[in-house]
């Protein structure tokens, strides 16, 4: 199919001119309108724009937790679009790793068991796992506690936890969903410096949403504007 | 996901709602424990009727008459027969064809006459009857005192407890081991070309073995004979319900003893009256190894011209019913299992509200609709196994229970005990398997819907 040939090989995220409507009442909702988006491999980019730009819904997009109204999201060349619910699933437990700003970690599970999660889904060895899990807590720099339930730890802990787990089946895609909004700042910048560190000694993909453009501007390295689910403007940071 | 992480995950997530999931593992034990007990109740019952049945030795025994005799008794038997006259009669060949037919075991006449006992100097009037060995296995000699024959023809006797009394009031079980002397009339025949009627042919008990039924005796002489005989044992009650025949026969000899003795027998005079035919029976009682192959051997012996009888048909009606008991049992038990059935649907669905972040947090993290879906099949099934193992626990305390309420009962109208309330192994694996395959279906609708649950929508902030 591919009759260009390419010495690069494929990005790491690809969209073209993909859209996602909601029916709203008698119209519709165009939360992403004809975004094009091209993101290399080992690239940190921050998604910005007001509330209700869209943000929230491309990310979603990416991470195949959505589906396109129309257009095609390319993951390493595969379209997700095209993908199985199965395959969907397959992809975000083995290419993508999420953050939200709420945590989402599971109350009911301990530190060890939340980070172990993921890998229940992806059928990791049981002898591997343990390992793993402490592989992945050391990553973000945390040792103790790690029988506690969440609501024990701090919401900078938390987010080290969530971080922690979706390192866990060592994906190549980190994706974020304003994953210091929930934070003070302090905190918020140990966990970007902390993702950013991740980034570059895993050559991990990082697409981050924030509202917080000094945040962006100290931490990636494009910054990406959206405004009613169109593409605005890009701007590399020096 | 593999498993074990499936069965880890869904436990851990029951214990999470202990009460909630707690009550409706009970709920679904209350049903499995009614199924049980009702099926269980019908598998007692049946078996209880069973061995009642097979205790009286009726199932395995075909009464076996000649077409000439006994007519009169079924119009329509009657009407079947062209001539009744013509009918085979049981004679000697006869009985020797139905031995050798397949699945019988023996084959023993009907053998009650009048006779004596004589001890301590008073005679005692009753009816001897002859008992092959085979009755040993018959309900009367559960609580036989003494012993029982030691052989087929063994010079000994078995009375029954009231004829034992009239002999001796005080002491009636003082008479095991003792000597009595039994008075009976012998058969004899007279020889065709005899001038001297009363020279006999044979001479009773002293010759033993030798066969007394000659070919052309058409006419006899009886004989008054004494034999004596050793006590052996006692019994309550006559053998087979005393349903073979009318009167109640009180002394009972081994049967191959009853025929050596040749006892002249009330059939002996509808015998003589056919003349020239030799000795005739008017019953034989046929015992088949099987009480399944009955019809068999009954179909065979009608074939060959005689009238018979069995309480097969009998069995057909009670098997029928238990059919239809057990039937009627299992939908009174599996009710209560319906009733749990709505609660597990209404446990996982109200999981399923609750968990709705938590399920779009697996799909986000990698679970895909098919991981979430079996998670709630899981946890059912475990619902349906834990209330399984808690129901047949249940069930078993609720069946001791009717065993010892019908074992008070039955104590106190003087009856021995009876389970009534039997378990078998295969109904404890079968309500488990039930229970579990009940639990999957109630968590088919509800794993479904977890399965459906978009995580955007569930993700969304607050
Ligand atoms: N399920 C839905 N049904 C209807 N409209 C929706 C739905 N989800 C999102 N939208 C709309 O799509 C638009 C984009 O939403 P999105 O969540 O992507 O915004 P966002 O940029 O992430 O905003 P914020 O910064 O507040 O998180 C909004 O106008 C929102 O109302
Ligand atoms: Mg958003």
């Amino acid at each position: 199919m591919n009759s260009l040939p390419s010495s690069k090989p494929a990005p790491a995220v690809r969209t073209s001119d993909v859209c996602r409507y909601y029916p709203m009442g008698g119209g519709i909702i165009r939360a992403v309108d004809g975004i094009s988006l091209t993101i290399e491999r080992g690239e940190f980019v921050a998604l910005l724009g007001q509330s209700g730009s869209g943000k929230s819904t491309l990310l979603n997009l990416l991470a195949g937790l959505d589906r396109p109204s129309s257009g095609s999201v390319m993951v390493q060349g595969r379209d997700l679009a095209k993908m199985s619910s199965e395959e969907l699933a397959a992809y975000r437990r083995n290419d993508v790793g999420m953050v939200f700003q709420a945590f989402h970690l599971i109350p009911s599970m301990t530190i060890t068991e939340n980070v172990e999660l993921p890998m229940r889904f992806a059928e990791v060895d049981r002898a591997e796992r343990g390992e793993r899990v402490r592989e992945s807590l050391e990553q973000v720099g945390l040792g103790k506690r790690l029988e506690h339930r969440p609501s024990e730890l701090s919401g900078g802990e938390q987010q080290r936890v969530s971080l922690a787990r979706a390192l866990a089946n060592r994906p190549s895609l980190l994706l974020a969903d304003e994953p210091t909004g929930n934070l003070d700042s302090r905190t918020g910048e140990d966990i970007l410096n902390l993702i950013r560190d991740l980034s570059l000694s895993l050559g991990m993909t990082v697409v981050m949403v924030t509202h917080e453009r000094a945040l962006a501007e100290r931490f990636a390295q494009r910054l990406v504007f959206l405004a009613d689910g169109k593409l605005l403007s890009q701007e590399a940071v020096a | 996901m593999k498993g074990y992480d499936l069965f880890e995950l869904a436990v851990r997530n029951l214990r999470q709602s202990k009460l909630r999931n707690g009550l409706t593992t009970v709920g679904i034990s209350v049903g499995v424990a009614s199924l049980v007990a009702m099926l269980s109740l019908g598998v007692g019952l049946q078996q209880l009727a069973t061995r009642r049945l097979a205790g009286s030795g009726m199932f395995d025994t075909v009464f076996v008459t000649s077409k000439q005799d006994f007519r009169g008794f079924d119009r329509e038997d009657d009407q079947k027969t062209e001539h009744p006259e013509n009918a085979p009669v049981l004679d000697e060949p006869a009985r020797g064809a139905m031995t050798h037919l397949q699945y019988v075991t023996e084959v023993e006449p009907e053998i009650r006459v009048m006779g004596e006992v004589v001890s301590g100097g008073q005679t005692h009037f009753g009816f001897v009857t002859g008992l092959p060995m085979s009755a040993r296995e018959n309900e009367a000699f559960d609580n036989l005192q003494g012993k029982f024959f030691s052989g087929p023809s063994a010079e000994e006797v078995i009375l029954l407890n009231d004829f034992a009394k009239e002999i001796d009031p005080k002491d009636p079980k003082g008479l095991i081991g003792q000597e009595v002397t039994l008075r009976y009339g012998e058969r004899q025949a007279l020889a065709p070309d005899s001038e001297s009627a009363g020279r006999p042919q044979l001479s009773g008990g002293a010759v033993g073995g030798s066969n007394p039924t000659s070919g052309d005796d058409f006419g006899f002489s009886v004989v008054r004979k004494t034999q004596k005989l050793k006590v052996v044992g006692i019994i309550e009650e006559e053998p087979y319900g005393g349903m073979r025949t009318v009167s109640r026969g009180r002394i009972f000899l081994p049967v191959d003893l009853t025929e050596k003795l040749n006892m002249a027998q009330f059939t002996d005079m509808r015998s003589s009256l056919r003349g020239g035919g030799g000795k005739t029976y008017m019953t034989l009682t046929v015992r088949v190894k099987d009480p399944a192959k009955v019809a068999q051997v009954q179909d065979a012996i009608n074939k060959m011209g005689f009238r018979t009888f069995s309480v097969l048909d009998a069995t057909k009606s009670l098997r029928r019913f238990f059919t239809v008991l057990d039937l009627f049992l299992g939908i009174f038990g599996s009710l209560a299992l319906a009733v749990a059935t709505l609660a597990i649907i209404n446990t996982l669905v109200m999981a399923v509200l609750e968990r709705r972040r938590e399920i779009g947090v697996m799909k986000a993290i990698g679970a895909s609709d098919g991981d979430v879906k079996r998670l709630f099949f899981a946890e059912a099934g475990a619902m349906g196994f834990f209330g399984g193992l808690l129901g047949i626990a249940l069930g078993f305390a609720i069946g001791k229970a009717i065993n010892v309420g019908t074992g008070i009962y039955l104590h106190r109208h003087q009856l021995p005990a009876e389970a009534v309330w039997i378990l078998p192994p295969w109904l404890i694996g079968a309500a488990i398997a039930f229970s579990i395959v009940v639990s999957l279906l109630a968590g088919l609708y509800p794993a479904s819907r977890a399965a459906k649950l978009d995580p955007v929508q569930t993700l969304k902030y607050e």
